[in-house]
């Protein structure tokens, strides 16, 4: 399969690889995905706590290429906004980003859902 | 040390030798006859070559050159030998014997002869990717035509118990055929010692050109024939019609020559390589496994699961030097693991961390050790990213996790 050089610049230099101490109330962690579907993506974040805005974010991901290019580039989007903005970040423009092809469009979903796993576990640490 | 290229995956397919090129470029232009044109010099050079490459397959499997028939491949040897015998032998029963861990061009072959009112069983392996002779014998019935075993496996490199399957299958009566396209040329396949009475293989497994098979037909005791699924001008003894591929032809049986003259040679330098290469990444890295038996393996192959490394991303590590394949999802158009590696009890996630490495003629030393570095950087780099390699080494207990399955 040939990827677009965009991915695989995320797999060979991957952005924000790491773990963040999930046991910080200023930390969300998604995990999702599962090792007998053939991948498992975990996106931290910490979030300020008067801006609400996400200042440092985190992956390590199990799984092929796209998954993991999908997962470095969701932890780049994510610095710098609010989490109500990552809430907005759409599967479909990761897709349009790495130039996913149509087999690896679940890559870009379980993104997704590890970004919204990541704010909802903050909420309910902080709320 | 920069090794550009390094080809691992012979079991999907070999690179012609330049000694086979050699042989069939004549064939193409100088010599361009059609070997069923009787009457007159082109003729009978292209049927020449023909009967030569037939006498060179018969020598290397220990057969009649007569009970040799030209095809395009192994898969259509393996559809015409499984659905040629169930129309033949529709009087004398309908049912067959398979396993779970074939290739597709015999299950779905058995697929077939089930939508045209067979039966097939589909028996299960052990944990070493053999067949249990015992349940094997079970399963056969007084409607069994036939029973379909693989000499070597594709994927895991696994020689079945040929002979006693052979013995078996002598014993009730019942039409032998192997799917030895993974074997043929590289370890001995003398189907008559066996009692094997179909066999299929192809040119591209044993270092001739794609594009061109055989299926082995035993002509004496028992006299078996298959119904052909290719119908014209009554080539290959009614059995294949079509105008026989002659360059391709005189490659596959010059491959077989070669092989038959150098398949010790290569077999004992390829076993010590691919011990060099499974050894060395063993011994680099925790948490391998070998998947299928070792004992009963063919030369040159070897199957690892990486645990908490998906094959795909492993491959992407290094895949502009090395070639390699994965039975991990992500590789297949299905988004299922290796049913093969499954077959063998493995679980998911250990299916998705696999890597075939198939090595071939051609192979170096120097490409071995290039690859056992490349590869056990490949695994650590991908368990520094991985989750779940850190979740192990954290002491979590990853069954206790409930996974958001998707």
């Amino acid at each position: 399969m040939a990827y677009s050089e965009k991915l695989l610049d995320h797999f060979k230099h991957p952005k924000n690889v790491g773990t963040l101490d999930k046991t910080k109330k200023s930390v969300g962690t998604g995990l999702v995905g599962a090792p007998e579907c053939g991948d498992v993506m975990r996106l931290q974040i910490e979030v300020d706590e008067d801006t609400q805005m996400i200042k440092d974010a985190k992956f390590k991901t199990f799984g092929c290429g796209s998954a993991i290019a999908s997962s470095s580039l969701a932890t780049e989007w994510l610095k710098g906004k609010t989490i109500d903005d990552a809430l907005k970040i759409d599967n479909m423009a990761i897709v349009e980003e790495l130039a996913l092809p149509p087999v690896k469009i679940h890559c870009s979903v379980l993104a997704e859902d590890a970004i919204k796993g990541a704010i909802k576990d903050y909420k309910e640490k902080n709320a | 040390m920069a090794v550009k290229s390094i080809y691992l995956d012979n079991n999907s397919t070999t690179p012609c030798d330049p000694r086979v090129v050699e042989a069939m470029l004549p064939y193409f232009h100088n010599i361009p006859g059609n070997a069923a044109s009787r009457n007159h010099p082109f003729g009978w050079a292209a049927e020449e070559a023909v009967d030569y490459s037939r006498d060179q397959i018969a020598q290397l499997l220990d057969v009649d050159a007569k009970e040799v028939i030209f095809t395009s491949g192994a898969t259509e040897s393996d559809n015409l030998a499984i659905k040629g015998v169930f129309e033949m032998y529709a009087r004398k029963g309908n049912h067959i014997i398979t396993l779970e861990t074939e290739h597709k061009a015999v299950l779905d072959s058995c697929k077939k002869v089930e939508k045209m009112g067979g039966e097939v069983t589909y028996l299960s392996v052990n944990r070493d990717g053999i067949v249990d002779l015992e349940k094997l014998e079970a399963a056969i019935t007084d409607k069994t035509i036939l029973i379909s075993i693989m000499w070597a496996n594709n994927e895991t490199g696994v020689i079945q118990p040929m002979k006693e399957i052979g013995a078996i299958c002598e014993k009730h009566g019942v039409l032998f055929m192997s799917d030895a396209t993974q074997a043929v040329g590289k370890i001995k396949t003398h189907p008559k010692e066996v009692g094997v009475h179909l066999m299929a293989f192809t040119g591209h497994k044993m270092y001739g050109p794609k594009g061109v098979g055989c299926l082995f037909v035993n002509r004496k005791n028992p006299r078996v024939k298959v119904t052909s699924q290719m119908d014209g001008g009554g080539h290959e003894r009614g059995m294949r019609s079509g105008t026989l591929n002659v360059p391709g032809i005189v490659g596959i049986g010059t491959a077989a020559e070669l092989a038959r003259l150098e398949m010790d040679a290569d077999a004992a330098r390829l076993s010590a390589l691919r011990d060099k290469l499974q050894t060395g990444l063993v011994n680099k890295l925790e948490e391998c496994y070998i998947n299928g038996s070792e004992e009963h393996r063919m030369p040159h192959v070897t199957n690892i699961s990486f645990k908490h490394v998906e094959g795909e991303g492993l491959m992407m590590t290094f895949n502009q030097d090395i070639a390699v394949s994965s039975g991990s999802a992500c590789t297949s158009a299905s988004l299922e693991p290796s049913y093969v590696l499954m077959a063998l009890g493995l679980g998911d996630d250990l299916a998705h961390s696999s890597l075939r490495l198939s090595l071939g003629r051609f192979t170096t030393e120097e490409e071995i050790d290039y690859a056992i570095d490349a590869i056990a950087k490949g695994v650590t780099h991908m368990r520094d990213l991985s989750p779940i390699w850190e979740m192990y080494k954290e002491g979590v207990d990853l069954d206790a996790v409930e996974w958001a399955a998707h």
